[in-house]
This record gives C-alpha cells, sequence and structure tokens, in this order.
C-alpha cells in the first residue's frame, strides 16, 4: 500500500450545479510530498479538498485516497480548515479541540481515558502548545489556534494532511513557524500534504510539488516546472509574468484600463514589499 | 424556615419540587449548548410556539403539558428542516414564529374554559401541577437526558469546530435537527417553571452564568446545571413563602447569578485568563491595581 500514490485524481471534473469548477484533473501523488495548491479565489481550491474528504463527489472521474474512494471521516485524513474563529467566552480549551480529533466523531459521553490523555499531551508538545492548552480557545491568537489545529488534524496519526489557507490572517513570523510544523511532521512521519494557498512563497523551500488550478484548468509539476511565465499566460489564456525577486515567486497580470487582466493568486501587499526577511 | 416545613407535606409543594429538579438539570445541560450555538431566538420561537400546541390541546380537553411538546416538537422539524441550509436562520424562525403564534392567539380565543389557563403558560405554574403531570415531565426529561448522551461528543463538536467535524463524518446537519427536537423538549419543561414569556431565565442565563466561570466544557456544564438547580428550587421556595409567582423569584435569582459570575467570580478566574501572552499583561494590571485602590 505505501508504494502505491496517496491522492490519485483521475480525469476527475468537479462541478457545483451547472457550473464546472475544474474538469479532467489527473494527477498522482506520490506519498511524502508536500503539494501546494495554488489558485485566485474561487478557483475550486477548497472544493478539491472536500472532494478528497467524500463532503463533494466529483461528476466525473475517479479519486483515490490510499487506494480507496474518498470516505466521510476517513481517519487516514487530518484536516485543518480554512481559518475560523472562536468566541472567546466559549468554554473550550486547547486541550479539548485536540481531543476532538481523536474521539470527537464518537457517539456517546468520553470517559476519563489515560491513552487518549497522552495522545492528547504529546499532540500539543509537538506543536509547543502546552503553555497555553488550558486557556479558553476564543482568547487566543490566530497563530496559537493554528498551532492547535494542526494538533488536532495529527493527534489521530493520520498519513495525509489537507490545510487550507493555513497561513491567513498569521504574520510572517508565524506563517514561517506553521510551515516548518507542518513541513517536520512530513519529515518525520513521512506523510503526505496539500496545503491549500494564495501565496507560494511562504511554503516555497518546503514544496515538492504545485498545483495551480485557474477558470477550469489546472497545471501541476515542480515550483520551477509550473511557475513560469509560459505556463502561466497559457493557463490564464492572457500574458501574464511570473517574476522572481529575492527569492521570492510573483505572478503579475498585465495592467489594463480596467485594472488587471487576471486576479493574481497572492493578494497581500506584504508579499511584494519584504521588509528584512532577506538579507 | 418553620413555615417551609409547615409545607412540605402538602402534596402540591411535593410535586413542585420533584419537578423542578428535572426541569432544572434538563435546562442547565441544554442551556450550555443553546448559548454555545447562540440559538437564543429559537428557544423564543419554540416557546412560543409550545404556547400555540398547548392552547390548541386544551381547545381539544388534552394535556396542555403534551400539547406544549407538541407545539415546540412541530416548529423544532419546521426550523430544522426549513432551516439548515438557508444561510438566514433567524429569518426562517421568524417567519414560523408569527404565523404560529397567530394560531395560538385563535385557539385561546375559542377556548370556553377560564383564561387563567393561558395565564400558566405564559408565566409559568409550577405549583399547579399534578402528580401525573410530575410523572410525565420525569419522562420527558429523563429522554431528553438520555438522547443528549448519546449524541453529546458529536454535538459538541458539530458546535465548536463545524467544518471539522464534517470532516471528520459527523452528520452536522442531522445533529442541527436533532438539537432542535431536544430544545424543545427542554422548552416544554421549562415553561412548567416560568412559563413562554420568560423560558430565556432558565434556558440561556444559567449556561451564559457559567460560560463565565471555567474555560473547561464539562464543568461549564456542571456549573450551568447547578445555577439552573439554584434559580428554579429557590424561586419555587421563595414562592411558597410569599405567594408571588415563581418566576419573578427564578427570573430574579438567575440574572443575580449572571451578574455575579460576569463581574465578581469569572474576572478573578485565574484559568479563564489566556496564558503566556496574557501573563505579563495581567500581572502588570495587578501591579497598577494597588496604586488605583
Amino acid at each position: 500500500m505505501r508504494e502505491g500514490p496517496a491522492v490519485r485524481f483521475e480525469r476527475v471534473t468537479l462541478s457545483y450545479g451547472a457550473r464546472s469548477i475544474w474538469s479532467d484533473l489527473s494527477l498522482d501523488i506520490a506519498p511524502g510530498t508536500f503539494v501546494a495548491i495554488l489558485g485566485p479565489n474561487g478557483s475550486g481550491k477548497t472544493s478539491l479538498l472536500r472532494a478528497i474528504l467524500g463532503l463533494v463527489a466529483p461528476s466525473a472521474g475517479r479519486i483515490e485516497v490510499v487506494g480507496r474512494a474518498p470516505r466521510r471521516g476517513d481517519p487516514e485524513i487530518g484536516y485543518v480548515p480554512q481559518h475560523s474563529s472562536f468566541d472567546p467566552e466559549l468554554p473550550f480549551r486547547g486541550r479539548d479541540l485536540v481531543r476532538l480529533g481523536i474521539d470527537g466523531h464518537r457517539w456517546g459521553i468520553a470517559r476519563p481515558d489515560r491513552a487518549a490523555n497522552a495522545s492528547v499531551a504529546r499532540a500539543l508538545a509537538d506543536v509547543e502548545a502546552q503553555a497555553y492548552a488550558d486557556a479558553p480557545i476564543g482568547r487566543l491568537s490566530g497563530g496559537e489556534q493554528q498551532r492547535l489545529r494542526i494538533a488536532q488534524a495529527l493527534v489521530g496519526n493520520p498519513r495525509i494532511l489537507l490545510c487550507d489557507e493555513p497561513l491567513a490572517n498569521l504574520d510572517l513570523r508565524y506563517q514561517q513557524t506553521i510551515t516548518d510544523l507542518i513541513a517536520g511532521w512530513r519529515d518525520r512521519t513521512g506523510g503526505t500534504v496539500l496545503f491549500v494557498t494564495h501565496d507560494v512563497n511562504p511554503v516555497l523551500r518546503v514544496v515538492d510539488q504545485v498545483l495551480f488550478v485557474v477558470n477550469g484548468r489546472w497545471a501541476a509539476g515542480t515550483p520551477d516546472e509550473v511557475l513560469r511565465s509560459d505556463k502561466m499566460s497559457e493557463l490564464y489564456g492572457s500574458h501574464v509574468d511570473v517574476v522572481r525577486v529575492h527569492g521570492r515567486i510573483l505572478v503579475v497580470g498585465e495592467s489594463t484600463e480596467s485594472g488587471f487582466n487576471i486576479e493574481e493568486p497572492h493578494h497581500q501587499p506584504a508579499v511584494v514589499v519584504d521588509h528584512g526577511d532577506a538579507p | 424556615m418553620d413555615q417551609l416545613l409547615a409545607l412540605l407535606p402538602y402534596e402540591f409543594v411535593q410535586n413542585a419540587i420533584a419537578a423542578g429538579f428535572v426541569i432544572a438539570i434538563v435546562s442547565g445541560v441544554v442551556s450550555g449548548f443553546v448559548v454555545a450555538r447562540n440559538m437564543s431566538f429559537a428557544v423564543h420561537a419554540l416557546a412560543e410556539l409550545g404556547f400555540t400546541g398547548s392552547a390548541g390541546f386544551l381547545l381539544l380537553h388534552l394535556s396542555p403539558v403534551l400539547g406544549l411538546l407538541f407545539g415546540s416538537a412541530i416548529t423544532a422539524v419546521f426550523i430544522g428542516t426549513l432551516g439548515v441550509r438557508a444561510r438566514g436562520r433567524d429569518v426562517v424562525v421568524g417567519v414560523v414564529m408569527a404565523f404560529g403564534l397567530g394560531l395560538g392567539v385563535l385557539f385561546i380565543t375559542l377556548y370556553k374554559g377560564y383564561a387563567n389557563q393561558a395565564f400558566a403558560i405564559l408565566f409559568g405554574t409550577i405549583t399547579g401541577v399534578s402528580r401525573g403531570d410530575v410523572f410525565l415531565l420525569v419522562a420527558i426529561g429523563a429522554a431528553t437526558l438520555i438522547a443528549l448522551a448519546v449524541v453529546y461528543r458529536p454535538l459538541v463538536f458539530a458546535t465548536v469546530d463545524p467544518e471539522v467535524a464534517e470532516a471528520r463524518g459527523v452528520p452536522v446537519g442531522a445533529l442541527a435537527v436533532v438539537f432542535l427536537l431536544i430544545m424543545a423538549a427542554a422548552v416544554a419543561e421549562a415553561i412548567q417553571v416560568v412559563g413562554v414569556l420568560l423560558i430565556l431565565t432558565l434556558l440561556i442565563t444559567p449556561g451564559a452564568a457559567a460560560e463565565r466561570l471555567t474555560p473547561r466544557p464539562g464543568r461549564a456544564i456542571a456549573y450551568s446545571v447547578a445555577i439552573a438547580l439554584f434559580c428554579t428550587l429557590g424561586g419555587i421556595l421563595l414562592s411558597l413563602i410569599t405567594n408571588a409567582p415563581v418566576s419573578v423569584f427564578v427570573t430574579s435569582l438567575s440574572f443575580g447569578c449572571y451578574l455575579l459570575a460576569r463581574f465578581a467570580i469569572g474576572p478573578r478566574r485565574r484559568e479563564l485568563r489566556a496564558l503566556p501572552a496574557r501573563a505579563e499583561t495581567s500581572a502588570a494590571v495587578a501591579r497598577e491595581a494597588p496604586r488605583t485602590g
């Protein structure tokens, strides 16, 4: 089983109502690969994760997760959802959130369980979140909450980790920390990471493959194969430049009278104007 | 105290205390979830349409307690199925509530019995429950608590973290409907004590006070139950002594608990402060406090 792809797409088309989000996607993702899924807003990146989770069915083609059809609640998959905040008064701790990752889906009331508590403690230690694991979760910073979410996703020892914009709303320092945590897990366990992001730069050091989706079309390969002006122009169907500045990659559209000819995948000015990160 | 002991042998007093005990436990547990899921408006709708059900059953000479349950359960199903997929669930709640309450007014107008039956449903009538009602309330309460115990973990998951819960295979949509039905039963119970119009005092306030006291989910439920028990039994006893309606005392006691939890006890609890980031700021506050005081 280990030799087969962690995730396989065979001519997959995904539609939302009558609208096709992307079509004819074929891709094998080998175990241990860190894949960045890129593309402008609304290009179906989240839907791709939902299809792997078995929450939406493709309208054509076949998806396989570790050799099987996707199924809801697959314990082989850990999931870090798009940022959503918790009510500051919610009586709930990081420790409780991580515990949900072990048996939160089971019926009944949780009984005291030493093995589960030990797994939670280990997962908290892995993301260095012990110091605030007992504080109300809604009063923690976005970065602290994100560490806890990663601990929750990994506590069940999945083989595949799906992350939906885990760096959104984080400052540059925390973007690095979270990236290192996830890459560290991949290196340690040989797990596979599918990482949805609108900006490839924070994860560029650790990414093996990128999957770029635009207007129903897609391109996959190493960052050097995909993030090129010719490839991106083909994908967008209009003139696009891929520029490398200070070790960063920017995808830039032509300016026209009505703005730009593409919606640029990264829209954070912090990426373009980079203060003091590179020497 | 002597007055109270003198009252205890009366059957209506025993009935009220027994019913109040069960009702308070159910209300305490459910209110924790109502607060976390932000469903105050739905509670109100279930209560008002419980009134409609109750008035309808009175008209047919059936048990008003069962009528309450029937009315609020039908409403729960309506809100659950019409509103689960809609973005503005509040709108669906409002639409269903307005129509149902209109029906209730019609039923009460047609009902030739005493008007104080309607008054009792609106403002609570725990000292008037019969032995038969007590058994009925205990049965409904036990069924509600068992249902809650069965769905407890996935319900917590779906409440605090719906996206991941869905990904882990928790039936989030179905649980929303199940919880509405649990709420419907809790509403039918709590109405016996405080009535339709004051329902929130037992189904919101205990949970809202408890979340100011602890960040631990299990403990929050326990505190919520303790507060609901204190307010309900305290309210019944004070009402017996003074002859004023129970709901007056329950609402005052629960509001007092909330104020205490929010402004007196809660702010002193160290476990409620977020740790290291805020450790410095709270230390700074503590250092400044004596200077001002």
